[in-house]
């Protein structure tokens, strides 16, 4: 037992040896690191919410060039796919439908929350990293370049494990993406023929038989001195019909029709005959 | 420079992203928060399947995307039918199960 151990022991320095991070990649991750890092505080600060879905997918393609880095490649590769192909591009597609022009509010609900949470953020972050810090000062890091090599490489290996350690739960996530599509189609369904949405013409045509006016609106009257909307519709016996008033005439302001209450009743000057030579005042 | 520098990194997305999850107002920008720190973690267990010389936190990782996929569905499904009801995409404006 000891000398499985001694063995094991023995190879994982010699594994340890192998796995350094070379200057290579500790220029990639300090030009990829801040990027992330940009995208991250650009899109918490972005007003705008396309703006911050675009910050994260730059975010998103820097994390996928890190896991490359990280001897990741196939974690890499679906993370461009899968996150910034196709999850970003449903997030701009629901905010093109949904929430292009809803800018966050500035009125905080909580009072005093925004700044607790940036107190808690840092805090937690402190917190969090220093512990990473210490514990990890004395870990070196074994490195996968044995799994990334043998039996296929990376990927080929990730596939034995997903089909013989983590089946079970492999073929739970299948139950869990069916589910998921299922949810989606039944919470995004809307259906606009469904009874009761839009009237059939033979409701419409039952409607307006059973209601008190089987007949439409009247429109407005048209006489020889006005043909303005303004001009209401006379019932047979010369009384005003009401119902022939456009709604709008309720909610203008009266001196803008005045003009036009003037012609209807009468009051207003007709046209001048004698406009041209002036000779009204003298016929008067 | 050390692989735990990746880990820092991490901690720092995470908390950036749960940060914007209490700040932010809009559901839709709230939920890119969500996905920044499922990305942090994701960052942490490659990381960790590195230092470990083990596959295993890659596969783990694979599964926290594909948990994470089918979560962006259903919540932005369920996003878009709050805001055909409400008009509103604000969390602020969601109050009915308040009382």
């Amino acid at each position: 037992m000891s000398a499985l151990f001694l063995t094991q022991t023995a190879a994982q320095t010699a594994a340890q040896a192998a796995d350094t991070v070379s200057t290579g990649e500790a220029i990639a991750f300090w030009i990829l690191g801040p990027l992330a890092l940009a995208g991250a505080l650009g899109m918490l600060f972005a007003r705008n919410a396309v703006h911050s879905a675009l910050w994260l997918a730059l975010t998103m393609l820097n994390l996928g060039v890190i896991y490359m880095v990280q001897q990741a490649p196939f974690l890499g590769f679906v993370q461009i796919i899968v996150y910034t192909g196709a999850i970003m591009m449903l997030f701009l597609f629901v905010l093109m439908l949904v929430g292009r022009d809803s800018s966050d509010s500035v009125v905080e609900v909580l009072r005093g929350q925004r700044l607790a949470a940036i107190v808690f953020g840092v805090g937690f972050a402190g917190l969090v990293v220093s512990a990473v810090a210490r514990a990890l000062t004395n870990v070196t890091s074994v490195g996968l370049a044995k799994q990334n090599t043998v039996n296929g490489g990376n990927v080929a290996n990730i596939g034995t494990s997903l089909f013989t350690d983590f089946l079970f739960p492999f073929e739970l996530t299948s139950a869990l993406l069916i589910t998921a599509a299922i949810g989606a189609m039944v919470l995004g369904f809307s259906d606009r023929n469904a009874k009761g949405v839009k009237k059939t013409q033979r409701e419409l045509v039952e409607e307006r038989f059973q209601g008190n006016r089987p007949s439409p609106l009247p429109g407005p009257g048209v006489f020889a001195t006005a043909n303005s909307v303004a001009t209401p519709a006379l019932l047979p016996d010369g009384s005003i019909a009401p119902e022939s008033l456009s709604e709008l005439i309720e909610s203008t302001a009266k001196e803008s029709l005045a003009d036009d209450l003037a012609e209807v009743s009468g009051t207003a000057d007709g046209p001048d005959a004698h406009a041209l030579s002036g000779t009204k005042e003298d016929l008067a | 420079m050390t692989p735990s520098y990746y880990l820092l990194l991490s901690a720092v997305l995470f908390s950036l992203g749960a940060v914007g999850v209490l700040v932010r107002r809009n559901a839709v920008v709230v939920f890119m928060c969500v996905e920044l720190m499922l990305n942090a973690v994701n960052l942490s267990l490659v990381t960790f399947a590195r230092i470990n010389g083990s596959l295993d936190g890659q596969v783990m990782a694979f599964f926290v995307m594909v948990v994470a996929a089918a979560e962006v569905v259903v919540g932005l499904a369920i996003i878009m039918s709050i805001f055909r009801t409400r008009r509103s995409a604000s969390v602020d404006d969601s109050n009915l199960l308040k009382y």
